[in-house]
């Protein structure tokens, strides 16, 4: 990459504000899935980095690779919204299957909010 | 028309998602997107996808900005709550909030919106669709928080949808 240094001070400096920024957020992300006990408490950490994570580094993407091409090389916002239609499908998934589990094990959740019959998934 | 096109919006962006990932107008691209996006919804209609009618387009971009706003926040202050654990441990526990939506294309949009920004998670939808329990990674005022949740994602959504 020896292209690098012909990019501005301008183009650099926010490029490596959002890399840095994005790692910071995935990396809180992580500390909380290690340190939080509770299974429920866990699965909010890692949605710091499918979201803001992801975002700053699309952005980062974005404008250091429009600035090396001089033109608008916008497709790294797909990543963002493809990850956006995708990352609830599993983590609905998760939520739902612990709290079956819990239920069955007879641990400390909510009972179904619906009376009678199976209750149902969000989609 | 409507037999070869069943859901025309989503060949569209079927179409637009081939044309930006390959980042190329040429001849062969434009044809072979415009296949997928002939050819997807044809093969998704045995799932019997519900019709979308979206009224408002102004609240759909209104919606798109104020949830990218609440992810930025929320995403801070979960962070914050995250480094903060040892000290003051997050107030986590499930909530029930009542639903007026009862469009299923919306109530989908709302598990979206609510699995994206973090410290909140979908867990179950009552059958009837009149209750959701949700998730809150650090809750202050019960209330409250259903008072803006039903505001700010809940009601913009019942404008689209229905």
């Amino acid at each position: 990459m020896n292209s690098v240094s012909e990019l501005s001070l301008w183009i650099e400096i926010p490029v490596a504000v959002l890399l840095v920024l994005s790692s910071l957020f995935a990396l809180c992300g992580a500390i909380g899935l290690l340190r939080l006990k509770d299974f429920f408490q866990r699965m909010h950490p890692p949605a710091l980095a499918s979201t803001l994570g992801a975002w700053c580094v699309a952005l980062a993407s974005i404008l250091y690779f429009s600035a090396l091409k001089s033109t608008p090389v916008l497709h790294a916002w797909l990543i963002p919204i493809l990850l956006a239609i995708t990352v609830p499908v599993t983590t609905l998934l998760l939520a739902r299957t612990s709290l079956f589990r819990k239920r069955i094990a007879g641990e400390d959740v909510p009972p179904e909010v619906s009376s009678g019959g199976r209750s149902e998934g969000g989609n | 028309m409507k037999r070869l096109f069943p859901a025309p919006w989503l060949s569209l962006a079927l179409w637009l998602l081939w044309l930006v990932l390959n980042l190329s107008l040429s001849a062969g691209n434009l044809l072979l997107g415009a296949a997928l996006g002939f050819l997807a919804p044809l093969m998704f209609a045995p799932l019997r996808p519900l019709p979308i009618h979206i009224r408002r387009p102004g609240v759909v971009i209104k919606l798109f900005f104020v949830v990218g706003r609440d992810v930025v926040a929320s995403n801070i202050a979960v962070a914050r709550g995250v480094l903060m654990a040892g000290k003051k441990p997050p107030r986590s526990r499930f909530i029930k909030i009542p639903l007026d939506l009862r469009d299923a294309n919306g109530l989908a949009a709302l598990s979206m919106i609510t699995t994206v920004v973090p410290g909140t998670i979908w867990s179950e939808l009552a059958l009837d669709r009149s209750v959701l329990l949700l998730h809150v990674f650090d809750l202050d005022d019960e209330a409250q928080f259903i008072r803006h949740f039903k505001d700010t994602y809940e009601r913009p959504l019942m404008e689209i949808f229905e």
